[in-house]
């Protein structure tokens, strides 16, 4: 009888000791989750004051009303035309579909060629491309302009797309790997049967690599969508903004207005919020295997 | 030595197989071509400019190491690559909340994926929105101060969160950490959740505390992503830029990191052989940082590290 009380008690401690625990580890999760999305929150709110308001009131106060969308409709159409964010998203949009597709298609066919054929220089590509993640980028700006502007590549949009374009190990990676666990058997019959090489690769393996094509797609995407410092050097005449440097103008017109401003920020988040519910596991996934280039 | 992989094509011929020539040069020429127009090619014009006093448009001439020279002897400068130690603090705390909240999120707690979405959102967040919200979150009597205050802090004892020199790049490197904390802890996920389950089975059954099994099992299981994180986060630290870039405009008030000193040295003073050297002694340190930490996990580690590079040796080769 004692014995079974002590069990019982015991366990009762255990059971205690692990409530704790539980809501202990959920109280640092919302104090986290509550860190993270403050300053996007606060964004928000700030976003439905009018000028007036904004002045007035505490930045933490709630708008009077919810539903005043004026700032939203003025980032929208611009302080001028050339910066309205419709145009920004235009132009944003059409530079992440050319970047994306040209990514996917020039990793996709490296990776296939690197990963299939072996070749006197296999070797060195590789090394190439190892090489290179050695090197950080953003330390050759300097002469990278240098070499736009010989190429009078500074301010067009088709400039920026190259250089966005320009070769990113991440994606060669992906595929490769992908490659790597795609049965080689597949291409063995299929030339047995009298498919060319082109063949193997456009019909039979590049529908197979939709999951890395998603994922290299999804970073990529939302990587150049997010892209301003380049943005900024190679598009500063006024005639092309992207969605960052659209944003970027308007501390000029809109100064310390922050009420205007967050509305930009704010429709600048929806793209890659929106993205980021459809795709969250394809973008998880391709962290994880960007990762790892090491 | 070029079919020799395949059976299949030595039963043919050995004459030169044209169809994969075309194939491999159409395939990797472009991606080859952008690859040195956009790496090498500016590698080797930065090495050679950080020798001469030049701007954009004029040439004064080979200078020898003068340019190094003045790097080093600048206070300036130093004070600036000095910055980045305030980034690397920032790197392992960062790493640190990251592997706990990672712990906690396999923990088999409800609504995990609430938790890992909202915590990792802020890495999607664009740069310059980053540097707007901050600056509206860290304004005088807004959103930072008016938290503070209602915990009890009276506005008087709060700093200037961008302008005081005691606090201004804390202020900066949290933005940082904001950013990336999730994005780190989506990885250690991944890796904790390719540990073996029945590891923490035997472990409980044999009466291992949860910190025991932490030590034991998550830790040795996941050092390799860790690793790579911790020299990713490291090197990052040494060319940070972007919280001081947008969020403490352009480095004002004691910010500006060497980057952003590089940054100012070749597009406001147009001071390109100076940039370059400048840009020349980040990458050697950068490459320094890398090797060492390298070299002590795999000797005192004795970690293997699976590189893209060693994956070239085991490729299938097929053709």
């Amino acid at each position: 009888m004692s014995v079974k009380q002590a069990n019982v008690s015991e366990n009762r401690a255990a059971v205690g000791r692990k409530v704790l625990l539980r809501s202990l580890s959920y109280l640092v999760l919302i104090l986290a989750c509550f860190i993270a999305i403050l300053p996007i929150v606060s964004a928000f709110n700030v976003s439905f004051k009018t000028a007036e308001e904004y002045a007035s009131s505490n930045a933490m106060t709630p708008p009077r009303n919810w539903l005043n969308f004026e700032n939203y409709l003025m980032v929208w159409r611009g302080n001028q035309p050339s910066q309205s964010l419709l145009r920004a998203f235009g132009t944003s949009g059409l530079v992440v579909v050319i970047v994306v597709s040209v990514s996917v298609m020039m990793g996709s066919m490296l990776g296939y060629v690197l990963n299939r054929f072996r070749f006197p220089g296999n070797g060195l590509i590789r090394n190439l491309f190892l090489i290179a993640t050695l090197i950080p980028g953003i330390a050759m700006q300097v002469t990278t302009y240098q070499i736009m502007t010989d190429m009078n590549l500074v301010n067009t949009l088709h400039g920026y797309i190259i250089l966005m374009s320009g070769t990113d190990v991440i994606s060669i990676y992906i595929f490769l790997q992908f490659f790597e666990n795609l049965d080689v058997a597949l291409d063995e019959s299929a030339v047995l049967e009298g498919c060319t090489y082109f063949g193997v690769f456009f019909r039979i393996l590049l529908p197979l690599t939709i999951p890395a094509i998603v994922t290299v797609a999804v970073l990529k995407g939302v990587g150049v969508y997010n892209e301003y410092y380049n943005a900024n050097l190679y598009l500063n005449s006024g005639t092309f903004y992207t969605v960052s440097t659209a944003l970027y103008s308007f501390s000029g017109p809109y100064k310390s207005q922050f009420n205007i401003i967050c509305a930009g920020v704010l429709l600048t988040l929806l793209p890659p919020l929106i993205l980021f519910l459809v795709f969250q596991k394809q973008v998880y996934a391709g962290l994880a295997s960007g990762s790892v280039k090491g | 030595m070029s079919t020799a992989a395949s059976p299949l094509l030595r039963r043919r011929n050995k004459k030169i197989n044209w169809q994969k020539v075309a194939l491999i040069v159409t395939f990797s020429a472009v991606p080859l071509f952008l690859l040195i127009l956009f790496t090498y090619v500016p590698f080797a014009k930065m090495l050679k400019f950080s020798f001469y006093n030049m701007s954009y448009t004029k040439n004064k001439g080979y200078v020898g190491f003068d340019n190094y020279l003045k790097i080093f002897s600048k206070e300036e400068y130093v004070q600036a690559m000095l910055l980045s130690l305030y980034y690397m603090a920032g790197a392992v705390v960062q790493l640190s909340l990251a592997l706990f909240f990672a712990t906690l999120l396999t923990s088999g707690l409800k609504g995990s994926g609430i938790f890992k979405g909202i915590i990792f959102f802020p890495f999607l967040v664009n740069g310059i929105a980053i540097g707007y919200i901050f600056k509206f979150f860290y304004t005088r009597g807004f959103v930072l101060d008016t938290v503070l205050q209602a915990i009890g802090f009276p506005l008087e004892s709060l700093p200037y969160w961008l302008r005081d020199k005691a606090v201004n790049n804390w202020s900066l490197v949290f933005t940082s950490v904001w950013k990336y904390c999730g994005q780190n802890m989506v990885l250690f996920i991944g890796a904790i959740a390719s540990i073996d389950p029945t590891l923490y089975e035997a472990a409980t059954i044999d009466g291992a505390n949860k910190w025991q099994q932490f030590k034991a099992i998550i830790l040795p299981g996941i050092k390799t992503v860790f690793m790579l994180n911790l020299i990713l986060s490291i090197t990052g630290s040494l060319s940070a830029f972007e919280p001081a870039y947008v969020v403490g405009s352009m480095g004002a008030n004691g910010t500006a990191t060497f980057f952003i000193k590089i940054h100012q040295m070749a597009h406001v003073n147009q001071k390109v052989g100076m940039a370059c050297a400048m840009a020349m002694v980040l990458m050697v340190l950068i490459l320094i940082f890398t090797a060492a930490q390298r070299l002590f996990f795999r000797y005192v580690m004795k970690d293997s590290e699976n590189t893209f590079n060693g994956k070239a040796n085991q490729a299938k080769a097929l053709w």
